[in-house]
Order: structure tokens, then C-alpha cells, then sequence
């Protein structure tokens, strides 16, 4: 690549300031303003604590947020088990010349809508009562592409041999899976479930279609759309940021760990 | 050492992958206490009779006896055999010890004897320093060891090795070759090694098959096959050979210019059919004595100083390469040459092998 002048050098930096500001400021400004005393969600009058402390004692919010935990772990302890399971069928598959890959993929592709259609359709047709679990599983469904497409990466590079090895020193296949295969991959399933734990955390249109009725099942996007029909609020404001702590932890976490797989 | 008792019967093994033939009717048998070279240039069948011999891959044809039983439909996790991985196949979460101990924990042996025996074999591999260390922090030659010991120490009634010395620098792998002849004879287990490397076989090796896309060419001592090759194809693979193309004629091969190179001739090969006439370089003298049947005058062309010897190329009317003559340093010394010089070049009919051109 030729060396690029100082004036283009710099010309980029200024496009790439100004992107990095197009997708961060909004989110700053928002997390400012959770620290905001004043009522008003849109004008600085001091710091303070205390839309974090009116969470904390919000019963909507906090049914809200055990709602979404449990939606979150389920899907993904269930997502993370079928997806790496999946990744490796897949795996040896694609080793043997046989491939799938297009249709373990569509649920990361097909639009959200569509898929929350879709899966509403399914559930009133097999005359499923909704609520909680009826998101869980709905969850589970794009969360297992997720899972199987970072375990599958992980897997390009794995050598097979070491299998091999194992059963050659007398190991059945379950021994072999639980002793070799698994903690050679783990921090890639580890990786894809802190992801999909990301992902339904923050899910919303899926989680708003498979719901049911009533407030039973009500996860936290949900509270908070529900919310915002009233306007902004800073408890809103601070609702969020939370929700923003919890994603970025877990998806750096996530990109930490992957990034310790082997080259 | 080693004994007449047939351990493993490999009986017209044939293994097809699509239209591929991988290995085809290839029948031997393997000896007790033997340390046995599959030998062959890659894609010749070896690792895939290996690894039919492991149980990874299932013969489509033929049958594989050990200790007189049919193993060929015993899965490789209940057979009596073990394969030394070329990648070594180490387990990189686990330490050499726990990489060592696991197949026995697989026979759950009582965990005594278990840290009795994989202390043993670490002490004859040389590993109980690095008992603790993971795979990462060794170098290749001590992985290799460890991959040999977790073998080893299931005591197996064969161990197969995969190219064991293929991925270690050159001056390591000499050592390694005695090494491995050493540990051999001392467990006392049969030993088939693939190997793509004639000299390797040559050295560590009590007998080899040659194989070539999938056949069986030859199957013999070292000494058989460097100095009785079974055809063209095993006297180039195996070591260095001067080839002299011409025609099969009463006493040897006509060569260019109706030379005729003495030889003893296979009763197969007709008058007039096209033939090799081969002699090994060292069995070339540039000065021969009365002895030399064969005597052809040329021109030195290269000289090339390798230490033990003196590799002299000689252009002459008899092939279209130069022949290459090997003579002894002292043998150099006595008589020195250089390019340029006119030179007689001879041998020993005895010394010619003549083949089928094929």
C-alpha cells in the first residue's frame, strides 16, 4: 500500500473522529444525564445518585429486570448447549465434504420482525400459552446461531487429531468429548455464551411478540418502551445506562476470552 | 531380537476413497519384536494402511490379524495398539504427566500403579524434569518424547508411528533415530513406522516395504532392498543410482552406441525389450583393477568434496547424464582428480542391476 500524505492522513483522522462521535455522543450524553438531579431529562442542574436509588425501589422495573435475568440465563445455558453441540455435528460435517452453513446462519440474518412473526405464528398455532418461557425459547432460536457461529470459529482451526489420540488411548467418544474436546473449546463456548447473553438481554421485538398478555411476562426493553410513552425520564436515562454496564461488560468479556483461543 | 512369530497379518488389505484406490491388495506380515519401515513417497498408501492398522479408517477388502484374530471391526479405542500422532496430538490443556497418564486411566488402573508406570516411562524418555510442564513449554524433541511415552506406556503389542522424527530440525533427528532403535529394543514392543525418508528407514529399520500408489513393491532387510531392488522404481527411491537406458541383449544391456553393460538380466525381460542397467556409485571405480568387467573411458566434469567421500560426476558415451562415481577420501588422496581429466570408469558385472523399463 503506498504511503499516504499527511494532509489525507489527516483528513481521515477528522472522518474518523467524526464517526466515533455520530455513535457515542447520543450514548453519553445519555449516561450524563442519568447523574442528572433535576427532573429534567434534557438539562444539566448537578450530580447525583438518586434516579439510580428511584430505580431500585420501582417494582415495575425491578419485575422487569428479574424478567429479563431469567430470560437471559435460560436461553443462554440452553442456547450454549444445543449451539456448540451444533457447531461440532456441523463441524465434522463440513470436514466430510457435507455442508449446511446457509440454514444454521438465517436466524442471525432474517430480520427480527420477521422472525418474531413468525415464531408468534408458530406458538398460537400449536395453541402454546405465552409468557416467559415462550421467550426463552424464541431466544434460544437466534442465540444458537450466535453460540454455533463463535464455536465454529474456534473449531477452523482445531486439530482433530488430538481426538483421534484420545480414542487411540482406549477413551469412548463421551469420555473424549467431556475430557478432551470441551476444554480445548471452552473459552470459545464461554465467549458465545457471555454474546448470546448480550444479545437477549437487550432483545426487544422478538421478546415484545412471544410475551403473551399481560404484565407477567414483561421484560426490561419491554418496561422501558413502555415507559417512554410518558417521555423521557432520568430514571430512564439511569435504567439504561445500567443495561448499557451489563452489555459491554459481558461482550468485553466475551471479546476478552476469545481472544485468548489459540491463533 | 527379533523372532519368527507372526504378530500381524495384513492379508490383500484393500482401501478405496471414491474412485481413489489408497491401498491395494497389499499383503505382509509382521514379526514379532520387529521394527518394521512402511516406506514410499507421499500418496503411495502408507499412512492410510496405518491408520487402518490404528482402526481410524476400515479396510474395504481384506482381512487384518493380530495374535491370529481378525481386528479389522474392532474400534481403535479396543484395540491392543497405538499410534504415535505426526503432530504429536499432545493434549495442550494438560500436563506431560496427565498427557502420559491418560490411557491408563482409560484401563482404570488404581491410580498406584497407574503414577508407578508413568513415572517409569518417564524416566526412560528422559521426561521426569518437565513432569508439570504443559506441551507449549517444550521443545519439539521433547514433545515428540512425551508423544512416544503416553504411547508407550500402555504397553500396546504394537506401536504404529506416523513420520515420529518428521517434524524435527536434522541434527536432532539422527540422535532421535538411535533413540527410538534404543527404546525399542528395550520395552520389547513391535514397532511400524511411515516414513517417507529412505535413509531414516535404512538406518532405524529391521525390515521395510516399499509402497508406491498404493502396491506393495518390495519387502525386505535394508540390505535386500539397497542392494536387490525389485525394480527401477525401489533403486531410485532407495539411495543413489546411475541408470543407463538401452535394450536387453545376451549378456547385459545394449546401450547408446551398442556398449554393452554386463549385468545379470531377469529371465522376463526378452532380447531387444527396452531395460535399465543400474550400478550404485559406490560400487563405481574410476581406476578399476582387472576385476571390472565393465569399462567405459569419459571425462570428469564436477568434483565434489563431501567429507567421506569424493563425488565425481564422469560424462560418457553411455548415458546422457554424467555417471556418478563415489570414492573414498583416501582413495582420492592416492589419486587425486579434476575436471577435465580423462578417466577409465569401471565395474563388476555382479555390481549391475538390469530392469524392465516400465
Amino acid at each position: 500500500m503506498a504511503e499516504r500524505s499527511p494532509a489525507t492522513r489527516r483528513f481521515l483522522g477528522v472522518v474518523l473522529a467524526l464517526v466515533f462521535a455520530f455513535l457515542y455522543i447520543p450514548i453519553g450524553v445519555l449516561v450524563a444525564l442519568s447523574f442528572n438531579e433535576g427532573g429534567m431529562p434534557t438539562v444539566w442542574s448537578g450530580f447525583s445518585l438518586k434516579w439510580y436509588g428511584s430505580l431500585a425501589t420501582n417494582g415495575q422495573i425491578l419485575s422487569a429486570a428479574l424478567n429479563t435475568l431469567i430470560v437471559a440465563l435460560v436461553s443462554t445455558v440452553i442456547a450454549t448447549a444445543l449451539g456448540t453441540l451444533l457447531a461440532i455435528g456441523v463441524e465434522i460435517r463440513r470436514r466430510k465434504g457435507k455442508a449446511l452453513e446457509a440454514l444454521i446462519f438465517a436466524p442471525m440474518i432474517i430480520p427480527d420482525i420477521v422472525l418474531a412473526i413468525a415464531l408468534l405464528s408458530f406458538f398460537s398455532m400449536l395453541n402454546v400459552t405465552m409468557g416467559l418461557h415462550t421467550i426463552v425459547l424464541a431466544h434460544v432460536v437466534f442465540n444458537i446461531a450466535f453460540v454455533c457461529a463463535v464455536v465454529r470459529a474456534r473449531l477452523k482451526s482445531f486439530d482433530w487429531s488430538v481426538v483421534e489420540a484420545s480414542t487411540d488411548l482406549g477413551a469412548p467418544a463421551l469420555t473424549t468429548f467431556r475430557r478432551i474436546t470441551l476444554p480445548m473449546i471452552a473459552p470459545a463456548v464461554i465467549a458465545g455464551a457471555l454474546l448470546a447473553f448480550t444479545l437477549s438481554v437487550d432483545e426487544f421485538i422478538i421478546a415484545f411478540f412471544t410475551a403473551g398478555a399481560g404484565r407477567a411476562s414483561t421484560t426490561l426493553p419491554m418496561q422501558i418502551y413502555a415507559m417512554i410513552r410518558f417521555g423521557v425520564t432520568p430514571e430512564l436515562n439511569a435504567l439504561a445506562t445500567l443495561v448499557i454496564a451489563v452489555s459491554v461488560t459481558a461482550l468485553a468479556l466475551s471479546q476478552r476470552i476469545n481472544r485468548t483461543i489459540a491463533p | 531380537m527379533t523372532s519368527e512369530r507372526v504378530l500381524l497379518g495384513i492379508e490383500a488389505v484393500t482401501k478405496r476413497f471414491g474412485s481413489v484406490t489408497a491401498v491395494d491388495a497389499v499383503s505382509l506380515d509382521i514379526r514379532e519384536n520387529e521394527f518394521f519401515a512402511l516406506l514410499g513417497p507421499s500418496g503411495c498408501g502408507k499412512t492410510t494402511l496405518l491408520r487402518m492398522l490404528a482402526g481410524f479408517e476400515t479396510p474395504n477388502a481384506g482381512r487384518i490379524l493380530l495374535d491370529g484374530r481378525d481386528i479389522s471391526a474392532v474400534p481403535p479405542n479396543r484395540r491392543p495398539v497405538n499410534l504415535m500422532f505426526q503432530s504429536y496430538a499432545l493434549f495442550p490443556h494438560m500436563s506431560v504427566r496427565a498427557n502420559i497418564a491418560y490411557g491408563l486411566e482409560m484401563e482404570r488402573l488404581p491410580s498406584a500403579e497407574i503414577r508407578a508406570r508413568t513415572d517409569a516411562i518417564m524416566a526412560t524418555t528422559q521426561l521426569s524434569a518437565m513432569a508439570d510442564r504443559r506441551p507449549d513449554q517444550l521443545s519439539g524433541g521433547q514433545r515428540q518424547r512425551v508423544a512416544l511415552a503416553r504411547a508407550l506406556v500402555k504397553r500396546p503389542r504394537l506401536l504404529l508411528l506416523d513420520e515420529p522424527l518428521g517434524a524435527l530440525d536434522k541434527k536432532l533427528r539422527g540422535a532421535m533415530q538411535l533413540e527410538l532403535k534404543r527404546l525399542q529394543h528395550e520395552v520389547g514392543i513391535t514397532f511400524i513406522m511411515v516414513t517417507h525418508d529412505q535413509e531414516e528407514a535404512l538406518v532405524m529399520a529391521d525390515r521395510i516395504a516399499v509402497l508406491r500408489n498404493g502396491h506393495l513393491l518390495q519387502c525386505g532387510t535394508p540390505n535386500e532392498i539397497y542392494e536387490r531392488p525389485a525394480d527401477r522404481f525401489v533403486a531410485d527411491f532407495i539411495g543413489v543410482t546411475n541408470f543407463i537406458a538401452g535394450r536387453a541383449a545376451p549378456g547385459g544391456v545394449a546401450a547408446s552406441g551398442g556398449l554393452l553393460v554386463r549385468g545379470a538380466r531377469p529371465e522376463a525381460l526378452a532380447d531387444g525389450a527396452d531395460a535399465w542397467a543400474a550400478v550404485r556409485p559406490e560400487r563405481l571405480a574410476l581406476f578399476p583393477g582387472p576385476e571390472a568387467d565393465n569399462r567405459i573411458a569419459g571425462t570428469v566434469e564436477t568434483t565434489a568434496y563431501h567429507g567421506l567421500d569424493l563425488q565425481v560426476h564422469v560424462r560418457t558415451a553411455l548415458a546422457t547424464a554424467p555417471l556418478l562415481v563415489r570414492v573414498t577420501a583416501e582413495q582420492a588422496e592416492r589419486r587425486p582428480v579434476a575436471p577435465g581429466d580423462t578417466v577409465e570408469v569401471g565395474w563388476s558385472a555382479a555390481d549391475t542391476r538390469i530392469f524392465a523399463k516400465d
